[in-house]
């Protein structure tokens, strides 16, 4: 492997992880108060998780391709490739912090609000303690995801490791298609891993 | 009664899905006195103690507290006044047993001195050395242990009026008739040698299903059946009870086990 690969693997890669980490990073930020919000509203709850379900179901080829012609989150480039991911990390996000927060034992919360706990420090103090595993969990799969179908995003000029795919492809050459795709798979495996092992830590055991 | 009543039930009723849970229900708790209720599995008296701390909400009836509707209370200040010891102890999986018991003090901010020092006292007054418990999880407990730290957690902010649910239930007859002996100490003497934890005398709401106990423990006994009160007595009087319901608990206080010959 010569050099000038080499570098373009690494810089793309580091593309490619300042895709996934922007886009994990709006998708928490809006997912999390979204849990907290939805948590004590069950009919609201039911509409936006609907919603977002269905969002999921889009092919992701052809959510980039409703994008580009829209304006302000539109285009080529990066922005409407963040935009597109962010659409699909939310879910998971969302849906496992909701899973965590509600699926505390009722009788611990029971007993929170017997002992004179506000709904606010139920919330703040005991729900969403107990709820960090699986908070996690979502981030973990809305990160492995991410990592994946950030590929895609080269499609419509986001860069990162599609870059090697989309050109392996049209060249029919299966090494560059490798030489995306790899690197990928390892950041997959090692984010899944490592999230693990956070997840693992924060269980109350 | 010689002092006032710290809490008057009156008439309450509750039912859930149309079928009643507790019918007409009245019963008046005075400052230090503690009632016993007694009741086999399902007659409500768990029902009853959550009506108390506003869990549940009565159909009809009236419960005051401290002179005043329990309704006109703010609820978090309600049940900041009585400490719970829930059936089965209710701890927090993700707190350490010195974080459970502290919780209310916490939430009344007291400073963190003064909350880690009752802490301590109530560990021992429930025997349990605190070097051993105070940093253990709830997992890390056996049952009886975390009853216990379930009454510490109830006895914390020294609340006026305790709620306890079976609060010895899970515990070995030997450290059973130990707590109970400390709950009657406390009756009794209106306090525990100076700097113990328990301070002045408490009244009490006192779930059980063992007569033997709540003729120990009672000022009175309040006999539940299928929800209604069948008898209100206190321990002398319930010994002369002649409803079947008193019957039948009276007759498991009659020595029948024999050694073999
Ligand atoms: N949330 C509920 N929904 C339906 N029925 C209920 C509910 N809570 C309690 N009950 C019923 O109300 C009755 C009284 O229950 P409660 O828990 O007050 O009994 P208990 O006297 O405390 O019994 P135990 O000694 O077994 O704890 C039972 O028949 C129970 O099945
Ligand atoms: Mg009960």
């Amino acid at each position: 492997m010569n050099s000038r690969l080499a570098s373009e693997i690494l810089a793309l890669s580091l593309e490619h992880l300042e895709l996934v980490a922007i886009t994990i990073g709006i998708a928490a930020a809006v997912a999390l108060p979204g849990a907290v919000l939805l948590a004590r509203r069950a009919r609201t709850r039911r509409w936006v998780v609907g919603f977002a379900n269905i969002a999921q179901t889009i092919p992701s080829l052809a959510l980039f391709g409703f994008l580009l012609p829209l304006p302000l989150i539109g285009g080529i480039g990066k922005r409407t490739a963040i935009v597109a991911l962010c659409l699909y990390a939310l879910l998971p996000i969302l849906r496992n912090s909701l899973v965590g927060i509600l699926g505390v034992d009722a009788t611990v919360r029971e007993s929170a609000v017997a002992m004179g706990m506000t709904q606010r420090q139920i919330l703040w103090q005991v729900e969403l303690p107990l709820a960090v595993p699986s908070i996690v969990a979502g981030l973990r799969i809305a990160t492995v995801a991410t990592i994946g179908t950030a590929t895609i995003a080269a499609a419509i000029g986001g860069g990162g490791l599609g870059v090697f795919i989309f050109r392996g492809i049209s060249m029919v050459d299966t090494p560059t298609v490798l030489a995306g795709a790899i690197p990928a798979a390892v950041m997959a495996l090692l984010a899944d891993e490592g999230l693990e092992w956070i997840e693992r830590r924060l269980s109350p055991a | 009664m010689p002092s006032d009543p710290i809490l008057e039930i009156r008439n309450v009723s509750y039912a859930i899905g149309g079928r009643p849970i507790l019918r007409d229900i009245s019963l008046t708790v005075h400052e230090g006195e503690t009632v016993v209720l007694l009741g086999r599995s399902g007659s409500g008296k768990t029902t009853l103690l959550k009506a108390v701390n506003g869990l549940v909400h009565p159909n009809s009836g009236e419960i005051r507290f401290e002179g005043k509707p329990a309704l006109e209370w703010d609820p978090i200040r309600l049940r900041r006044r009585m400490g719970y010891v829930i059936q089965d102890a209710g701890l927090f999986p993700h707190w350490t047993v010195a974080a459970n018991i502290g919780l209310v003090p916490r939430l009344e901010n007291w400073n963190p001195e003064k909350v880690a020092s009752r802490v301590e006292s109530l560990l021992r007054d429930v025997g349990l050395e605190p070097a051993e418990f105070e940093g253990r999880y709830p997992r890390q407990l056996s049952g009886g242990q975390k009853q216990r730290v379930g009454i510490a957690r109830a006895l914390a902010a020294d609340p006026p009026l305790l709620l306890l649910d079976e609060p010895f239930a899970a515990l070995d007859p030997i450290t059973r008739f130990d707590l109970q002996r400390q709950f009657l100490e406390i009756r009794r003497s209106g306090e525990t040698e100076t700097g113990g934890a328990t301070a002045a005398a408490k009244s009490a709401l006192f779930v059980t299903h063992d007569v033997r106990e709540a003729l120990m423990l009672g000022s009175r006994v309040a006999l539940l059946k299928d929800g209604a009160m069948d008898v209100l007595a206190t321990p002398a009087e319930f010994l002369a009870a002649r409803t079947p319901e008193a019957l039948a608990f009276l007759a498991s206080l009659e020595d029948h086990w024999r050694p073999h010959e």
